[in-house]
């Protein structure tokens, strides 16, 4: 195929394939496509297509890639790491228009939907007859499947029911050149090489998924939630050490600190306390299980000194203590003008001190840090706050939180836990990777993609310059600047 | 602006949430066309962007349905952010004359009911005399489309109803618990005059005594909605200063736009000082009548309506007010009336104000989306608070050949007391 000459032919023949109004080529149509939920670093793409169809996604990736322009895919442009930031020139293929369920198989516990479908959508489709989708990211309302996929998320509930890796049975992908291949499918454990775990978490890089098939279950008999107060994370750390240590596996296990209650309080009126910590749990399973846990986690967060318990009193007030936990992070938007997600792991017996490392790291700093995460599995989310109005704040900023994702690699953790890499983190991978551990995930990529074309700059560091940092001057090195190197 | 003193476009963290609430997205998922796209395009403008065309489609597109700002843990003030944003376009000159000319005759129509209600006149004249057959069989409304936009939204009235003006009052039955004024809306006023009429009833026989200002004109809400900021502040002052006249401390509201525009006059006022405090004030003492009477005890007797009732939740109530639970109230304490909830209850009905008559398409699907979640509740009846919504809704089930009639809460709530039957107009 000979590629089209000009961007505006390329335009042309874009909306002859999805249609007109679903190609945005003017630049006030690109603006809220030039970030995704990580808004610094905004790129302008050249073009946002939103094709509706597995046979229009082809057409479109084929057509991208005859005219030599690098494609980004797009879910619903929640991401925290920068996974969906366009690349300079790049075609934008996003996928919120394709949200259809396409099939239902309640007997065999599985759904078929397309990549926009949003998270929240599939249970709600699903409820009525006792089922739901698991992974529940705290912006399930919102983000989409294909990013979910993409990104292998989490959330609070993933303690107990694992990662998104652990509900997609199959997956429809378009490659680069505009093959489609089928991987996976309804039955359990497919033969051959287990390219689902190797697609899942890959960021875009492999190619665009259309289709995905996921696991469904059956809602639990019954659901025990309690949040408990206490003076300081301290508490609530040896609250959650012990709990699991006790054999206790709760469906969830949140701790929010003192900065992250008013931010929830703030965004829903809730009407929680002024404290150091707060756990909210969740138990569930066959109500006598259910009842036995919940009464023992409780026994041991009054014994490492809870100020509070409370128990909800019908579903209504247990859906609005989850909504504070699950809006937390743009609740921070309330009582800071700028704020930095993090997202790091480390080993759960570890919170205590990590936490108070990262305190005297932000006192060190002159800046202040919300901590809201999933306890139980050491997902920490440090919410570095600054005011990008003064002066030099927004680099200490970034920089405090690089230093909390190198001490959590340190203390034996991770950069990510669920957020995913990004364009954000590139630059840490070589905190946690050696050279050939890198270069193996490359030669991962290059068998789906040898020209590393779909999603460019995301995960992997670019080439390497002197780690050094810039002189007293504060010059940057021109190839820095340019974006051809990064430092790490 | 908002708390941190910055102007409210900047409070947006861009992380999706208003997304899956916002009518446009829902239907197109296209970016542009949902809150988060809108905030950048008024953030592009802020930063010294001159309106296109592209930009004014995206805002034009906008329901101002408010669910955005229930949904928004940021807390951003989206309702100030597009109205500014709108409010640009108006004085940008970017409109074609076309587009700039149909507007100008729906804001010199709409908020006067003095016109309304001749306007009214003329359609009554046109339905009962032939002539709107005639137009039909000849195409005519076709060619005209936005008579004939206005001729399907118009409900079927009778001579009395389309020259009946506003009630003048009441007074209390039994010893009176208070004084209250009544706000009667232009739409509702022409289209439903009922419901103003069973307000009065309901609030007699309540314990209170009523009076409605004379020479009411519009409050102001559909050209702030629409960016005509200037116009709205005139009209808002007239209606403010008749309202304060009359001396009551209560300021009841039964149209849920006027409510929620009525209840936030200091954004509107924010830059004239003179006005400022006294508008915050006022707005203090306004109330949804639905509001106001689920938080009195009730003193008439409720009769039984026995049926099933599909509840609409108006956006200018349950968003924009946060009014969920008072209408529901008072409409369970009626005997024998079960209330049922439509799927996608907090999704706008598409007509939106102007919107139905300006942008078409959008209000269509989202009329038809509605329409379906309402028959598939499969009650005979619906329970709607605000008229232009009761005008859209009846509009769809009416093309769709669906039995349903609808009511405003007041006018049931009215029926019940008085002991008759379910009231309102089948669609």
């Amino acid at each position: 195929m000979s590629g089209p000459a000009s961007l505006s032919d390329l335009a042309g023949r874009m909306a002859a394939v999805v249609g007109a109004r679903n190609c945005f080529s003017a630049g006030p149509d690109l603006l809220t496509y030039e970030c995704d939920g990580l808004t610094h670093g905004r790129t302008r793409p050249d073009l946002v297509v939103l094709p509706g169809s597995t046979a229009e996604v082809v057409e479109v990736v084929r057509l991208a890639r005859a005219s030599g322009r690098p494609i980004v895919p797009r879910g619903s442009g929640t991401g925290l790491s920068g996974g969906a930031r366009p690349v300079p020139g790049c075609v934008v293929v996003a996928l919120s228009r394709m949200r259809r369920i396409l099939e239902v198989n309640l007997e065999d516990g599985w759904v078929r939907v397309e990549p926009g479908v949003l998270n929240l959508d599939v249970t709600k489709h699903v409820s009525a007859a006792g089922h739901y989708y698991a992974p529940d990211p705290s912006s399930q309302s919102i983000c989409s499947i294909g990013g979910n996929v993409a990104e292998n998320s989490g959330g609070a509930h993933c303690l107990k029911y694992g990662f998104t890796v652990n509900h997609v049975l199959g997956a429809r992908l378009v490659l680069h050149d505009g093959k489609v291949v089928d991987i996976g499918g309804p039955a359990l454990d497919a033969p051959g090489h287990d390219l689902l775990a190797a697609l899942v978490g890959s960021e875009g890089m492999l190619g665009i998924v259309t289709e995905v098939t996921l696991r469904l279950l059956r809602k639990p008999e019954a659901t025990r939630t309690f949040f408990a107060t206490f003076p300081s994370t301290d508490e609530g750390g040896e609250a959650v050490s012990r709990i699991i240590a006790a054999g206790i596996l709760p469906a969830a296990i949140e701790m929010m600190d003192r900065l992250a209650i008013e931010a929830a309080k703030a965004a829903t009126g809730l009407d929680w306390p002024d404290v150091g910590a707060a756990l909210l749990m969740d138990a569930d399973g066959p109500a006598a299980e259910v009842e036995d846990l919940s009464a023992r986690a409780v026994k041991i967060a009054r014994e490492v000194g809870a100020l509070e318990l409370r128990l909800p009193r019908n579903e209504a007030e247990r859906q609005l203590m989850w909504k504070g936990r699950k809006s937390a992070f743009a609740a921070v938007g309330r009582i800071s003008p700028n704020y930095l997600v993090e997202d790091g792991t480390i080993p759960r017996s570890e919170i205590a001190p990590v936490l108070r490392e990262i305190e005297s790291m932000a006192r060190d700093n002159g800046l202040r840090v919300a901590n809201v995460f999933h306890a139980g599995d050491g997902n920490l989310h440090p919410l570095v706050l600054y005011d990008a109005r003064n002066g030099g704040e927004e680099e200490r900023a970034e920089n405090l939180g690089g230093d909390i994702l190198r001490m959590c690699v340190r203390r034996g953790g991770s950069i990510t836990g669920e957020h995913g890499v990004g364009a954000e983190k590139a630059a840490y991978m070589a905190d946690m990777y050696g050279e050939s551990d890198l270069e193996t995930m490359q030669w991962v990529r290059a068998a789906f993609d040898p020209e590393g074309a779909m999603n460019p700059g995301k995960v992997f560091p670019k080439l390497r310059l002197c780690g050094e940092k810039p002189g007293p001057g504060g010059l940057e090195h021109p190839a820095v600047k340019s974006g051809e190197v990064q430092r790490w | 602006m908002s708390g941190s003193g910055r102007h409210p476009a900047l409070d947006c963290v861009h992380c999706g949430f208003c997304l899956p609430v916002c009518p446009t997205w829902t239907v197109w998922g296209r970016e542009p066309d949902s809150p988060r796209g809108r905030i950048e395009i008024a953030r592009a403008m802020l930063d010294g962007a001159a309106p296109t065309a592209e930009m004014v489609s995206h805002l034009d597109s906008c329901l101002g349905c408010m669910a955005c700002l229930a949904a928004c843990p940021s807390g951003v003030r989206y309702d100030a952010v597009i109205e500014e944003a709108r409010s640009r376009v108006e004085a940008s000159g970017v409109r074609t004359s076309a587009d700039a000319g149909r507007r100008s005759a729906i804001f010199s129509l709409f908020p006067h009911p003095g016109r309304l209600r001749v306007a009214a006149v003329f359609l009554w004249l046109w339905r009962i005399t032939g002539l709107r057959w005639l137009t039909r069989a000849t195409g005519l409304t076709r060619l005209l489309p936005f008579i004939g936009r206005l001729d399907a939204l118009a409900p079927d009235l009778g001579f009395g109803e389309v020259t009946s003006s506003l009630p003048a009052g009441a007074r209390a039955a039994g010893t009176s618990r208070g004084r209250v004024a009544l706000v009667g809306g232009c739409v509702q006023r022409v289209f439903f005059p009922g419901v103003n009429e069973a307000t009065l009833r309901v609030l007699s026989a309540e314990g209170y005594d009523v009076v409605v200002p004379l020479g009411q004109g519009c409050c102001g809400a559909l050209s702030v909605h629409a960016g005509r900021d200037d116009e709205a502040r005139a009209m808002t002052r007239a209606l403010v200063e008749r309202l304060e006249a009359s001396g009551a401390d209560t300021f009841l509201v039964n149209a849920a736009g006027c409510g929620s525009h009525l209840k936030d006059l200091g954004h509107l006022f924010r830059n004239d000082p003179a006005w400022r405090d006294r508008a915050v004030e006022f707005s203090r003492k306004v109330k949804d009548v639905t509001e106001f009477l689920a938080a009195v005890a009730p003193r008439a007797e409720r009769h039984p309506i026995p049926g099933k009732v599909a509840y609409h939740s108006p956006c200018h109530l349950g968003h924009a007010q946060g009014i969920q639970d008072p209408p529901r109230a008072l409409l369970r304490a009626i005997p024998g009336l079960e209330l049922v909830e439509v799927a996608e209850g907090d999704q706008c009905c598409g007509s939106a104000g102007i919107y139905n008559l300006v942008q078409v398409e959008a209000s269509d699907e989202l009329g038809a989306r509605k329409a379906a979640n309402v028959m598939a509740t499969g009650a005979p009846y619906l329970a709607s608070a605000n008229p232009g919504c009761t005008l859209q809704v009846q509009r769809v089930l009416r093309e769709k050949g669906a039995a349903v009639q609808a009511a405003h809460p007041i006018e049931i709530l009215d029926a019940s007391i008085q002991g008759k039957p379910f009231p309102g107009r089948r669609g």
